[in-house]
């Protein structure tokens, strides 16, 4: 399926994926697509920057890659490996056909035969035409070397294997870069990228996220869930609760047959919202009970 | 698309946009060519029609950190409303700017003046330096150095001051090394590299391959300094800050803060190479020297916003403070608990253990202590290498586990 043609469009796409997004991540989206350059999401955690990537695969019909960066993270797990064992074998084949010609030998085993593709050489390749989606998956835990590789890769969307030569994207392929921010991206990267910052939703659009990803909850139950959540988020806590808290939330009460928040359900359910211990105990009880208050107040005006 | 294009001929719009860059690339953005032609590109994409998607093309092509956003959105709606505007404040701003700026340097040029004058004054330069001493004893051998060895800062003299901190330039620090998950050629290692074991044997004899090993890259620990600057630290956290220009000077992942009232991340400010100037820079920055403690809050603040963003899982922390806390805070026991289950090492640093008798009595102390690593003295050049021990390769878990157990048996006899 071709890129769409303009934002409202690239709105709408996104939206057919289930995927609600405000009108400013949708201008980057269809930049990003158009403009042929990578997408550097940032944000906090759990606010949808993978979903991104997983949807527009998704309406756009194209192979989903994923690689999920770490320390250390190499080229022989990123981008290619040769495949030893058969290289080994068929070192001892020729010998045992009695082939002398070493040259013969080396320039057969390191041909693309013996080349197991990792992530980054498979988003270069694409199939009948359609790219595909490439998303590098929480850059800032793989170290400064790798970011370093990726220059090349990024900008001419290119892989230089020494024994092959140079390996160049027919068509290239859709990247999302996400990051956690952890540590910062060098600038190097971000400049070849188009940036940007996913911020929590307002009410509107959680509303809207929780109807399109949890329509089980009833509109009165997800009122209330959005208007917790949101008011939650204003309080001091360690990690706040981010998209993908609220919706385990939703399925998580309507898992529990609640039609209607109370104090008591809050307090057994808080660990699906806050992953501090801390937080936890914090908000449990009189706290929740006086967010809880203030989202019925609210609801009855 | 229906949108209002700014075509080829419209010089006078992409005229706007380049001034729009470079005015964003005088707040501080990075903005080079590259990404003024890209802007370009995507407004001609995205048309002029819609204000909004005006705002967040550009967006998506000059702001690459949350930190810019804010600066984006002020310029922007500055600019695109009427562009002299911007231009007559900014040149408002320009003279102020510039006499300041050379106002200091004159200041900075005159104290360089004096020193190089009167070097008597600075009292230093008559021992030869010997720059490539790797242990920080070996640069000490003068009689008046080993003194100062053990003297503490506190008594020191303004010149024997002026010594220390010498002494500390030429600190080097062996943390222990861990392993990453990288390895390189190395034929003692235990690993086999395949891709050049073939490739080699492509090369050599017919018979026999011969192997390459390959060995684990190591790396430094990160290391985070906390830094206590209250009235009762002053003369120890001035060494120490001294101590962590050469930390972030030496080594690639050191954050240092300093906190009294409220912390301050100072690393950027540590970066600058001339530690006169660095140690200027902190001062500016820094609002509550000399004032009280609140080392509750203040960590509190560090496990809040920082606690996520640093390699603390791998990083040793070097808490500096004489934990008096005048706050009494009730959190303070939960708070140095989250950062030490945060980080790999959390060693306190206590200048008050200067005195042999000294007893883990103040609640603030009795508090933080069962969450530490290591309890160590930090108020002599001699204590600071002592910790170069402690932390150095091999030896950090016996001596820490050692001075962990001395620790709790003080407390137990407290009890």
């Amino acid at each position: 399926m071709s890129f769409p043609h303009d934002i409202d469009n690239t709105v709408d796409l996104l939206s057919d994926g289930d995927y609600i997004a405000d009108r400013s991540l949708a201008t980057a989206v269809c930049l990003s697509l158009n403009l042929r350059r990578p997408l550097l999401l940032e944000g906090e955690a759990g606010v949808g920057k993978t979903e991104v990537a997983k949807v527009l695969s998704d309406v756009l019909r194209r192979p989903f890659i994923r690689l999920q960066c770490y320390e250390g993270l190499d080229v022989s797990s990123a981008v290619y490996e040769w495949d030893y064992s058969r290289q080994m074998i068929e070192i001892r084949l020729a010998e045992a056909q009695g082939i002398q010609d070493r040259e013969a030998i080396a320039r057969d085993i390191f041909s693309e035969k013996f080349l197991i593709a990792r992530p980054l050489l498979r988003a270069l390749n694409s199939d009948d035409g359609a790219a595909p989606v490439l998303l590098i998956d929480e850059i800032d835990r793989a170290d400064e070397p790798f970011e370093a590789y990726l220059l090349e890769l990024l900008s001419e969307f290119q892989v230089t294997i020494p024994e092959i030569g140079t390996v160049r994207a027919e068509h290239p392929p859709v990247v999302l870069i996400t990051s956690n921010r952890t540590r910062e991206i060098h600038d190097a990267l971000k400049r070849r990228c188009f940036y940007h910052w996913v911020d929590y939703p307002d009410s509107e659009r959680e509303l809207a996220i929780l109807a399109a990803k949890a329509p089980q909850a009833g509109s009165e139950l997800a009122n209330q869930i959005v208007g917790f959540v949101q008011k939650l988020r204003d309080e001091d806590l360690y990690k706040v609760p981010g998209v993908a808290e609220t919706i385990d939330w939703a399925h998580a009460l309507v898992q529990i047959d609640v039609i209607d928040l109370k104090p008591s359900v809050i307090d057994d359910t808080l660990g699906v919202l806050l992953k501090y211990q801390e937080d936890v105990e914090k908000i449990r009880g009189h706290q929740a009970m006086r967010i809880l208050e203030t989202v019925h107040s609210a609801a009855g005006v | 698309m229906n949108a209002t294009h700014p075509g080829t001929g419209n010089g006078q719009f992409v005229a706007n946009l380049v001034h729009f860059g470079r005015i964003l690339r005088s707040s501080g953005l990075p903005v080079g060519t590259g990404r003024i032609l890209d802007a370009v590109r995507a407004v001609r994409f995205v048309g002029v029609s819609n204000r909004q998607d005006f705002y967040w093309a550009l967006h998506a092509v000059f702001v690459n950190h949350p930190r810019q956003r804010h600066i984006f959105d002020q310029a922007f709606h500055v600019f695109w409303k009427n562009p002299r505007v911007f231009e007559r404040s900014i040149s408002a701003l320009l003279p102020e700017v510039k006499v300041s700026q050379s106002e200091k340097s004159s200041q900075e040029l005159a104290r360089r003046l004096t020193e190089s004058l009167y070097p008597e004054a600075v009292s230093a330069d008559l021992v030869p330096e010997n720059e490539d001493d790797v242990e920080l004893r070996a640069s000490l051998t003068f009689s008046d150095r080993e003194k100062l060895q053990d003297t503490d800062f506190e008594s020191m003299s303004r010149s024997e001051m002026e010594e220390a901190k010498k002494a500390i330039a030429k600190m080097r620090m062996a943390f222990d090394r861990i392993p990453t998950r990288r390895y390189f050629v190395d034929m003692t290692g235990k690993k086999l590299d395949m891709r050049r074991t073939l490739k080699r044997s492509m090369r050599g004899a017919a018979d026999t391959i011969s192997l390459v090993k390959s060995k684990r890259k190591l790396r430094q620990i990160p290391v985070v300094l906390l830094c206590d600057i209250s009235g009762s630290m002053s003369e120890y956290s001035r060494m120490i800050l001294h101590f962590g220009h050469v930390l972030t000077l030496s080594r690639k992942e050191v954050a240092c803060f300093v906190f009294g009232t409220r912390l301050t991340n100072i690393t950027r400010q540590l970066r600058i190479r001339d530690v006169d100037c660095a140690m200027d820079e902190i001062s500016d920055s820094v609002v509550d020297w000399y004032g009280g403690t609140k080392i509750g809050e203040c960590l509190k603040d560090f496990n809040r916003n920082w606690i996520r963003r640093l390699p603390l899982h791998t990083a040793v922390v070097l808490l500096v403070t004489d934990g008096l806390d005048r706050s009494e805070a009730d959190d303070l026991e939960s708070q140095i608990g989250l950062l030490h289950r945060s980080c790999k090492q959390l060693i306190w640093l206590n200048p008050l253990l200067r005195y042999d008798q000294f007893q883990p009595k103040v609640s603030g102390i009795r508090k933080m202590l069962p969450h530490v690593d290591a309890f160590l003295p930090v108020h002599s050049l001699a204590s600071l290498s002592d910790l170069a021990e402690v932390l150095g390769p091999g030896s950090s878990q016996f001596q820490t586990e050692r001075n962990r157990a001395y620790w709790r048996k003080q407390m137990v006899e407290q009890d």
